[in-house]
């Protein structure tokens, strides 16, 4: 495998266990049967598309690579290889990217205190103190369009929601939510295969928070980039280099939006079709715990990758330095070896030990914050559109890759 | 029965926290650890077996005759 920028492939896949393609239009929209056949004859599958890479399948193989960070690194957690951008803009992007998104993109012992200076602020208890403002959000958003009897679930309502909630944490004016819900898809979604977008997209969300924390550092305020600039932890350098709180703060904007939106976007395209499991949680309300984690093992959105360390062999494969993994954590969660009837959502599923937020020492840190966001969204539609279902199922769209989740789902009621 | 938690293990998911609140309490980063010497009354230890079975990180074990 090389480092060379990868090439558009735009033949059809043939063999799906030594040439997938994650950017397939099929697979983006249903990747469940290709997970099955992989599991079955080639459980890390490898592919040349996109610079090249291994795909774990099995839930086994997800929770092992993931437990070995000596030789899986997360140094560079992004799923597709498109090279590197102009020299120039390299230079701008070295200059305000120096330590890269940690604690996504760092191992021990930068990982280590980078993760303990977040995970306070992210905890059950911390995470409860937005709830109410989240309730509020989605009131607001159903107010804009109940009376249509009509929306796009996907457009209208789980998109506007995680960049509302984190800009609120990051103490952003949330009229500026729309603005970079756009930097973020250029980052994450039309920029994952294209390096122009994606470092215009990278530079665009840098320069913006760098202001931010210019204003946090004359002006403190209680929200969390003022708690980064004076946060303490165990091994990490006192004050916190600026640098450092930017990654942070990169990390936060990139990694909460897209994700939950996609979640909860997913858990609307599933509820518009199930209108017994509407039903179940409008009768049962307590059942929204196990009904968000079951539709976070269904439709896990998140794939990271790793890197390999250092030449190789795992589960019979040769892996070279510098290789790249796609951490398949949704296909794990479909693992029927791990899951009784994996493809089948069962809201009271009692036994659901999901990796939807990853496995190990890189866990989701917003895990909380993704589940809140979840909850809230759906009880909040039910109450007041306890009865919905797809416009057309034929005209969802969806995105894929790092994230995938519904970005057209219209819904009539 | 008695459980405990492996805190090497534990990553802070927190399902067993959501499953058994009364048998486990979380540090502010959301680690979890036994509550008091994690010994498990009759009546919860049914809650007990499912905050085992939906660990991801395999660190929860149970003694079932302590």
């Amino acid at each position: 495998m090389t480092t060379e920028p990868a090439k558009r492939h735009t033949e059809p896949v043939k063999d799906w266990t030594t040439d997938y393609d994650i950017f397939d239009a099929g697979y983006v929209k249903d990747p469940f049967p290709v997970w099955d056949e992989l599991r079955e004859k080639c459980p890390v599958a490898h592919t040349e598309r996109w610079g090249g890479s291994w795909m774990p399948t099995t839930y086994e193989d997800l929770r092992k690579i993931a437990a070995n960070i000596e030789i899986f690194s997360s140094r560079n957690p992004l799923v597709a290889n498109v090279g590197e951008p102009t020299e120039e803009v390299m230079a701008d992007l070295e200059n305000q990217f120096s330590v890269g998104a940690p604690p996504i993109s760092s191992d021990p012992p930068v990982h280590t205190w980078s993760r303990a200076l977040l995970l306070p602020k992210f905890s059950i208890k911390e995470v409860a103190r937005y709830e109410e403002e989240t309730r509020e959000l989605c009131r607001s958003l159903i107010d804009r369009f109940i009376d249509k009897g009509r929306a796009d679930a996907a457009v209208d309502y789980a998109q506007q929601i995680p960049s509302r909630v984190i800009a609120s944490m990051l103490g952003i004016p949330q009229e500026r939510a729309g603005e970079f819900t756009e930097w973020v898809r250029g980052f994450l979604e039309y920029g994952l295969t294209n390096v122009d977008l994606r470092s215009g997209a990278a530079m665009q969300i840098f320069s913006f928070l760098n202001e931010q924390v210019q204003e946090r550092k004359a002006n403190p305020g209680d929200d969390l980039i003022s708690y980064l600039l004076q946060a303490k932890a165990e091994g990490a350098p006192d004050p916190i280099p600026e640098p450092h709180v930017l990654g942070t703060c990169f990390l936060l904007l990139v990694a909460g939006i897209d994700t939950t939106w996609s979640s909860i976007g997913s858990a609307m395209w599933h509820l518009a079709q199930n209108p017994d499991d509407c039903k179940r949680l409008i009768d049962e309300p307590e059942l929204i715990t196990p009904a968000v984690e079951e539709l976070l093992r269904a439709y896990s959105p998140v794939t990271m990758a790793r890197e390999v360390t250092r030449d190789a062999e795992y589960n019979g494969c040769p892996m070279k330095e510098n290789d790249k993994i796609l951490m398949n954590f949704p296909a794990a969660n479909r693992d029927p070896k791990k899951f009784e009837n994996p493809d089948q959502v069962i809201l009271d599923r009692e036994v659901n030990p999901h990796i939807a937020f990853g496995v190990g020492i890189h866990r989701c840190a917003g895990s909380n914050l993704a589940r809140m966001e979840m909850k809230v969204a759906i009880e909040e539609w039910l109450k007041r559109i306890p009865e919905f279902r797809l416009e057309d199922p034929e005209a969802v769209t969806w995105a894929g890759g790092q994230v995938r989740g519904p970005r057209k789902c219209a819904v009539v009621f | 029965m008695r459980i405990k938690i492996d805190t090497e293990k534990c990553e802070g998911h927190n399902r067993c926290f959501v499953v058994a609140g009364e048998l486990f309490e979380l540090d502010d980063s959301g680690y979890a650890h036994e509550v008091g010497d994690g010994k498990v009354p009759a009546e919860l230890k049914e809650k007990a077996r499912l905050a085992v079975t939906n660990c991801p990180e395999l660190a929860i074990s149970i003694d079932e005759d302590d």
